[in-house]
């Protein structure tokens, strides 16, 4: 898009440049060069022996083009060069903590990672060797059942809200409430979980659909929520033309609605599932601990990768090295899921999704 | 726009089946989720009810419960305050730069990568934030309050260990800022193209199509997103009690190793080894976290309500 | 349906194969053959409780586990307080708890017991250590006043003159002492203060508590936690269990005339100085720790953990699988597995036998 529409210069041209249309304007390969030093000496500064510091001068450097299109091109231009520099500054910051986990949990995981560390799990495992295979096992599962459970609640709610609710009371609750929801706190879901299901099954239960019954307490609203704003974004001309065709209101939602806005909702979802796939608390509390392997949802306890990160940080035994190295693995495997679950996403939306003019 | 609409839902209603079961499936959806907040509303007064009308000597904290919760509620404030206030403004420009900055090619990685960081569990971010991230702000701090020590925020003594309130808050924009960024990315690449490419035509700059055309559709979208990752700071538990050196006093001083705890933080840590009415305390402070995400709602909703002239679908 | 819908169901049911497909096959460790054992026991013994005793009793669920191929035991974690309130709703079969049972839990108890008596052993004996890390000063030594007054916030720095008694050779810095407690509410907090309490003359007055009474100092989260912020800071000082301690210095504390640290064999100690606590069940051992001993070779600071049961289940081979896995836990081997796995101190001899005792009368 860049590429086609440059901004082209103000429409009405200053004093100084107006001899020619076309106002004065930066060398093109200023802003390039002069971003490239930046970039090398940022690097520098991160991976190299000088400090830190220098990330700091090559930001200064890089606010040079800025300064100069002030004089040259004038001061719009300048604003908008330097917004340019201020976003990629943020993206830049985002990437320091990103950069940093990313690098910590993958140096730290590997390592650790062997097809013993998949297929074994931790019973009478002591010391080293061992695997997360029964916490795969229940963090896949139990993850599965909270997603079967919230999604289609979730995407029927945004549904209501948007196509049926317009207006009405009881749509202006749900919207409210479904904020409300997003402040639970992650050991309050469990707690309830747990209430609910000792109500119905005595007390000390444990069981991985319970987990799922609290993860999708999280998980509800933010598949609500992004799954109503990306409805919202669908234009309503779309629906109207469909209504004109004489399309009926349901099939124009299945055909025309969720289809545009699929892209976005799909991301939503994963970004939900993403939400709660690392939850420790309400965990613990319903679904509990084990060192087995356990594939039935309704029965007994099911051990989840971020319950069996926390305990094997939390209580590593003697000598606490082979288990932290564990809990670390453990911690890259779910970060492994998370980014085959948003790679699977992407090719969802590819592949189902309108072709539009992006 | 709307009696085209309204004519439209009146007519085909009450003569298509299909129309019928989808719209009563939504309602029944929607209805699902009143059910459920219901129940965890019922569940939270219930059994938070007693914990509130404890007296002192019943409950382990040994005082009565609003003089337990205000210092708490005072450092969840803080705390998702200073998360906020520093992952929005890098949330938007990250969104920005990846929707309409960054070359295309480059772009959806880049997307992709940000999006890890909401997958990296809450206890890794705890590690992360006990032995990285608090370490290195440690000269920090005892720059700042060397510098900046007339400030009461920077009043210090430093912290010796780095886990401070300002560390934890990091740590929280840190973890809502994929959320936020995901979200404003989807609805700024939902602009419509006709808009951006009208205020190009105009002659205005990049970052003025942004100003125009972009933010003022996407408001709604940037609070919801905000309220969102508010959601997240306010209830996250695990990361707070791991990086927070947490002592229930209530002060502005950022920087020293007394700090107001949170209340997701605090359930987490005092729970565990609490019985009796010291449990409904602890619950009843869960009421209360759900109260303030109450309030703060109420308050982005009245915002977006002025604002909704911009959505698409209404 | 339509096409897209249809494709949609395809990939949610290959989705759905996959899982099923690799959920047909069990963990590569859990085949069961090669592990044949003559015991005849089976079944699945659930518990729940203290944190502390996690990593013994994963040892022991080994131990347990390869001898009796059948059974599976589940411990969570939860906490004991947790741990104390399910087992007395009935929801697992036993408790692992860092306190003994109250008057009114007591009540509860023998109502959930089949009105029989509660079976309530101390079953993992911890030394906790008080660690440091102050560079240059290797072997610190410290009077439980001097700890009281450090922990109390009314010694600040680490050349004050109390400090300097106790180490007449140390080169003490001028650095300011910054005292680390459990930001958690734990049972190594109640024995830490309990024994500041009862030893500190009167340097320590906020009492024996579980959740740290004193507003400032450095709070962390466990005793990683703990021990993460005496490694990140310089002139911290710490309590943690010593078998997590790593490279961080132990302070050897002062008991009597001598300063002894905590190892294992004198934590063990400590059990036969303690003193049962009157009027309870003959099956009820609660200990009441001595912390103001000055018998020689005793470390005071001890964690104990109990492990609570009835003396009577409905069901027989529930009642089967207490006993014996209790027996395991309190035995020779039980015992020392967990020593070498999680740093505890192994119970001694003649305390085993009074433990073992109440355990066979479970049925």
């Amino acid at each position: 898009m860049t590429s086609t529409l440059q901004p082209t210069s103000p429409p009405t041209p200053s004093p100084e440049i107006a001899k020619s249309l076309r106002g004065r304007s930066l060398p093109t390969w200023a802003p390039k060069a002069i971003g490239a030093l930046s970039v090398a000496l940022a690097l520098v500064g991160v991976f190299g022996p000088v400090g830190f510091w220098l990330v700091f001068v090559a930001w200064l450097v890089a606010a040079i083009v800025p300064l100069w299109s002030m004089f040259v091109e004038g001061r719009r231009k300048a604003t908008d060069r330097f917004v340019t520099l201020l976003v990629t500054t943020a993206f830049v910051i985002a990437l320091f903590p990103l950069g940093s986990i990313l690098t910590t949990v993958v140096t730290r995981g590997a390592p650790v990672l062997s097809s013993d560390f998949f297929t074994y799990s931790m019973r009478n495992v002591l010391g080293e060797g061992g695997g997360i295979y029964h916490a795969l096992m229940g963090t896949l599962l139990i993850t599965a059942a909270a997603a079967a459970i919230s999604v289609p609640i979730g995407l029927f709610t945004a549904i209501y809200l948007i196509e049926y609710g317009e207006g009405k009371r009881l749509a202006r609750w749900i919207r409210f409430l479904v904020d409300v929801m997003t402040g639970i706190p992650s050991i309050v879901a469990g707690l309830f979980a747990y209430a609910l299901f000792v109500i119905f099954f005595g007390p000390g239960v444990r069981m991985g659909v319970g987990g799922a019954v609290a993860l999708s307490v999280l998980m509800i609203p933010v598949v609500v929520r992004s799954c109503e704003e990306m409805l919202k974004l669908v234009p309503n001309e779309l629906r109207e033309a469909s209504y004109a065709l004489g399309v009926p209101k349901w099939r124009t939602i299945v055909k025309v609605v969720l289809p545009t806005a699929l892209a976005g909702i799909v991301t939503g979802v994963t970004l939900a599932v993403a939400r709660v796939i690392g939850e420790t608390a309400p965990l613990l509390i319903i679904a509990g601990l084990t060192d087995s392997v356990n594939f039935n949802l309704f029965d007994g306890r099911m051990a989840t990768l971020p319950v069996f990160t926390y305990f094997s940080i939390i209580t590593p035994g003697v000598p606490p090295g082979p288990s932290i190295e564990r809990a670390w693995g453990a911690a890259l495997v779910l970060l492994i899921i998370v980014m085959l679950l948003n790679f699977a996403a992407r090719l969802v939306s590819y592949f189902f999704s309108p072709k539009g003019e992006r | 726009m709307t009696s085209i609409q309204s004519t439209a839902r009146k007519r085909s209603t009450p003569t298509r089946p299909g129309d019928r079961i989808f719209r009563g499936t939504s309602i029944a959806a929607a209805l699902t989720i009143l059910a459920t907040l219901a129940g965890v509303a019922l569940f939270l007064t219930i059994e938070g009810i007693p914990g509130v009308l404890a007296s002192p000597d019943e409950v382990k904290h040994g005082t009565t419960f609003i003089d337990y919760v205000v210092p708490l509620v005072f450092g969840t404030l803080l705390a998702a305050v200073l998360a906020l206030a520093l992952a929005i403004p890098v949330a938007i420009g990250v969104a920005l730069y990846i929707s309409h900055y960054a070359p295309r090619r480059l772009a959806s990685t880049l997307g992709y990568i940000i999006d890890l960081l909401a997958a990296v569990p809450s206890v890794v971010y705890g590690v992360w934030g006990i032995s990285f991230l608090a370490t290195a702000l440690v000269p920090v701090y005892s720059w700042l309050e060397r510098t900046l020590g007339f400030i009461p925020l920077f009043a210090g003594p430093p912290s010796a260990t780095g886990r401070t309130i300002l560390t934890a808050s990091i740590v929280l924009a840190v973890m809502v800022l994929p959320v936020i960024t995901a979200l404003c990315r989807e609805i700024f690449l939902q602009t419509p193209r006709l808009h951006e490419e009208a205020a190009l035509a105009l002659g205005a700059t990049r970052w003025e199509m942004a100003r125009l055309a972009i933010f003022p559709y996407a408001r709604s979208g940037i609070i919801s997103a905000s309220m969102l990752g508010l959601g997240r700071a306010l209830g996250e538990t695990m990361a707070v009690a791991m990086v927070l050196s947490a002592s229930g006093v209530i002060t502005f001083n950022l920087i020293s190793s007394t700090n107001p705890s949170t209340i997701a933080a605090n359930i987490a840590l005092t729970f565990n080894e609490a019985t009796g009415l010291t449990v409904n305390a602890l619950i009843a402070s869960g009421l209360v976290l759900f109260l303030i995400t109450f309030l703060v709602n109420f308050a982005a909703r009245a915002i977006v309500e002025r604002r909704k002239d911009f959505s698409g679908a209404n | 349906m339509n096409r897209m819908s249809m494709r949609k169901a395809a990939a949610l049911g290959a989705g759905a194969a996959l899982v099923f497909g690799l959920s047909a096959c069990g963990a590569g460790n859990e085949s069961g053959d090669g592990e044949e054992s003559n015991s005849d026991l089976s079944g699945t013994l659930n518990g729940a409780g203290a944190s502390s005793q996690q990593a013994a009793v994963s040892a022991w669920q080994q131990g347990f586990q390869t001898a009796n191929s059948d059974v599976t035991v589940n411990y969570d974690p939860i906490g004991s307080g947790g741990g104390r309130e399910q087992f007395l709703a009935g929801g697992t079969s036993f408790a692992g708890s860092d306190a003994y049972l109250d008057e009114d839990e007591l009540a509860d108890a023998q109502e959930r017991c089949n009105d029989s008596d509660v079976v309530s052993v101390p079953t993992y004996v911890s030394p906790i250590a008080v660690i440091y890390n102050l560079p240059g000063v290797d072997d610190l030594q410290l009077s439980p006043q001097t700890i009281g007054a450090i922990f109390e916030g009314t010694i600040t720095t680490w050349n004050d003159p109390a400090i300097a008694e106790d180490n007449p050779d140390a080169e003490l810095p001028d650095s300011p002492i910054t005292p680390v407690h459990r930001s958690d509410d734990s049972g190594t907090t109640e024995n830490f203060t309990e024994y500041l309490d009862a030893a500190s003359e009167g340097s320590w007055t906020a009492g024996p508590v579980e959740t740290w009474p004193i507003q400032g100092g450095e709070a962390a989260n466990g005793t990683s936690g703990v021990v993460a912020a005496v490694e990140s800071g310089e002139g911290t000082i710490g309590y943690a269990d010593a078998s997590q301690a790593g490279d961080l210095g132990q302070v050897a504390v002062k008991v009597g005339e001598e300063y002894v640290g905590p190892t294992q064999e004198a934590a063990a100690r400590v059990l036969d100085t303690a003193e049962r606590v009157e009027g309870r069940a003959e099956t009820d051992i609660a200990l009441h720790i001595d912390r103001n001993t000055t018998e020689s070779g005793v470390y005071p600071i001890v964690l104990a953990s109990y492990m609570i049961a009835c003396q009577s289940y409905e069901d027989s081979a529930e009642a089967e699988l207490v006993k014996e896995w209790l027996m395991y836990v309190t035995s020779e081997d039980g015992q020392q597995a967990a020593s070498e796995s999680a740093g505890s101190a192994p119970l001694t001899d003649s305390f085993r036998e009074t433990v073992q005792s109440a355990i066979d009368t479970i049925s």
